[in-house]
């Protein structure tokens, strides 16, 4: 690891005040940071620690939704009782996500910056090429091994899987993330690779993300976060999805319905195919099978990840099932 | 160029000065600075477990965390959990006896971890356990036994802790 200078941000301006400097970078939990830095990837001049700010890591939940500081650790939010109640799937993204050494470090705000780990991306000494760490030197995953790489949101420049987990469910529930001043719908936050995979986010330089407000709905309670991977744990998702689902007082009619995918698109993906394609509909197996389908609408394949175009909608379509035969039961409605 | 910074760490309660370049990870500085060499290196990148220490009671990867970033934290090793008189800690003891090692290179972490692991109140269980000491690879497999460890350390922490409270 290259060695660089160590900045301790004594308050948020002075952390943006020295993020703008060429070859700064903010240091959270520096579970990503640090791992690229010692892959040659990340070679800041500069790193401004601001994990001794302090009043970032609140986590509130009320009848409007929930906002989580920035710097709360991925531990906490996991674990908070309030977020666990009535956002579920947030609480289980984060749980089933990394390790609980990593979620004890890490925070949310340096969570939704996490980089692809696109194994072309990490290793510099050996592929040159990659769009996404050097604009314009082509794709090394390209006709490489694409097991782990996106079917969903991809470009001709690049094809690396936004990896993460949490920013999953935060797309199904149109959370906001607050940059200072500036909120953005996450949605609009992540940006998929086009011809300028090198641009992730919305993230200006000198700019730090400060909190997230996930606005209540109607199915939040009633979510789940399905994570599909090659070990029961520590392992990023083959293909995850975030479902919430609120249905009519018969107990099987879907009233609203949120879908996101993760481990298969280059950004955090929300599935408003589906989602419209069940809303209105009485829930039963061959409804939601068909609907789950729409969920890999115009993917395409580079080879080793061609499973992730069948294994997503069935990831769905559990998720989907899953929720509504337990809401079914909940609501005393047809089960 | 080699700048060093220099910093002041509180480890396994008592305090440590040392000057190391702001590119020293938590591990290095024990390990290579402060000879404090029980924390193991593995991986390096955070994908191991093996430098499993605590921050303020919780456990991090000594590997991805800079020195300098626990400053004013409170830190402890595998060197800092058994008793001033070299009583072994209820986890220590529990890997003795039930072997829950080989070559013995991934243990310090899964001690560390399994100690926290106990703390946070996710040992409830034998999947409990799998799932939260997943962070921490053994590559000599001995995972049933460390399952085993946990299990029989967390029925013995619990029991000290109700004597505690009568
Ligand atoms: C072995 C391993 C396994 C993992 N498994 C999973 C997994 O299964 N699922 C998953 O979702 N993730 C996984 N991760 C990724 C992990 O969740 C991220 O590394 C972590 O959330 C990053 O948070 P951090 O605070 O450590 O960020 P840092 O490393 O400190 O920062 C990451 C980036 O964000 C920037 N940054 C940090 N904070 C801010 C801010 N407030 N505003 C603007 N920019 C900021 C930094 O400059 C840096 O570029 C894994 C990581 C490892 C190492
Ligand atoms: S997929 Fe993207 S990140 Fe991976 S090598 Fe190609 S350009 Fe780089
Ligand atoms: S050495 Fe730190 S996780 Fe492997
Ligand atoms: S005992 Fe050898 S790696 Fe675990």
């Amino acid at each position: 690891m290259r060695d660089f200078s160590y900045l301790r941000a004594a308050s948020v301006d002075a952390a943006r005040a020295g993020a703008i400097q060429p070859g700064a970078m903010l240091l959270a939990g520096g579970t990503t940071l640090l791992d690229l830095a010692k892959c040659g990837v990340a070679t800041p001049d500069t790193v401004i620690d601001v994990t001794h700010l302090s009043g970032l890591s609140a986590i509130e939940v009320d009848a409007d939704g929930a906002r989580i500081g920035a710097l709360a650790k991925m531990a906490a939010v996991a674990d908070d009782p309030a977020i666990i109640a009535a956002f579920p799937a947030i609480s289980q993204s984060l749980t089933l996500a990394a390790s609980q050494q990593l979620r004890n470090m890490a925070t949310i705000g340096g969570n939704l910056m996490q980089r692809t780990r696109c194994p072309y991306f990490r290793d510099p000494g050996t592929f040159s090429a990659c769009n996404k760490r050097a604009p314009g030197s082509g794709c090394s995953a390209i006709g490489g091994v694409t097991r782990n790489h996106a079917v969903l949101g991809v470009s001709d420049a690049c094809i690396a899987t936004y990896h993460g987990d949490l920013a999953v469910a935060l797309v199904a529930f149109d959370a906001v993330v607050e940059i200072g001043e500036r909120s953005v719908a996450i949605d609009d936050f992540f940006l998929v690779p086009g011809d300028t995979p090198e641009r992730e986010t919305l993230i200006e330089a000198g700019e730090m993300i400060t909190g997230i407000r996930v606005p209540a709905s109607a199915g939040a309670g009633n979510s789940v976060y399905l994570k599909v991977r090659d070990r029961q744990s520590y392992e990023f998702a083959a293909a995850s999805a975030a479902v919430s689902l609120e249905l009519e007082d018969d107990g099987r009619t879907v009233r609203d319905i949120r879908v996101a995918l993760g481990g298969v698109a280059t950004k955090p993906w929300r599935a408003r195919a589906v989602e419209q394609a069940l809303i209105g509909k009485a829930i039963d197996a061959e409804t939601v099978k068909a609907a789950s389908l729409l969920a890999v609408e115009g993917a395409v394949s580079n080879g080793g990840n061609q499973y992730k175009i069948a294994l997503a909608p069935r990831v769905v379509a559990r998720a989907i099932s899953d929720l509504a035969s337990k809401t079914a039961r909940t609501s005393g409605g047809q089960a | 160029m080699t700048r060093t910074i220099p910093l002041s760490l509180a480890i396994n309660g008592k305090p440590h000065t040392l000057d190391v370049e702001p590119r020293v990870t938590l591990l290095d500085a024990l390990r290579e600075h402060l000879s404090l060499t029980g924390t193991k290196k593995g991986c390096d990148q955070g994908q191991c477990g093996a430098c499993t220490c605590h921050v303020d009671g919780e456990r991090v990867l000594s590997c991805l965390t800079l020195a300098a970033q626990v400053e004013g934290r409170q830190v402890t090793t595998i060197e800092g959990i058994a008793g001033e008189d070299g009583t072994l800690h209820a986890v220590q003891k529990a890997f003795i006896e039930q072997d829950a090692f080989q070559c013995g290179y991934c243990t310090p972490g899964q001690i560390m971890s399994a100690v926290a692991c106990i703390r946070e109140g996710h040992a409830g269980s034998d999947a409990e356990i799998r799932e939260y000491m997943s962070g921490n690879l053994c590559r000599c497999g001995a995972y049933n036994s460390i399952v085993a460890a946990v299990r029989e350390a967390a029925a013995a922490v619990s029991v000290n802790e109700k004597v505690e409270a009568a």
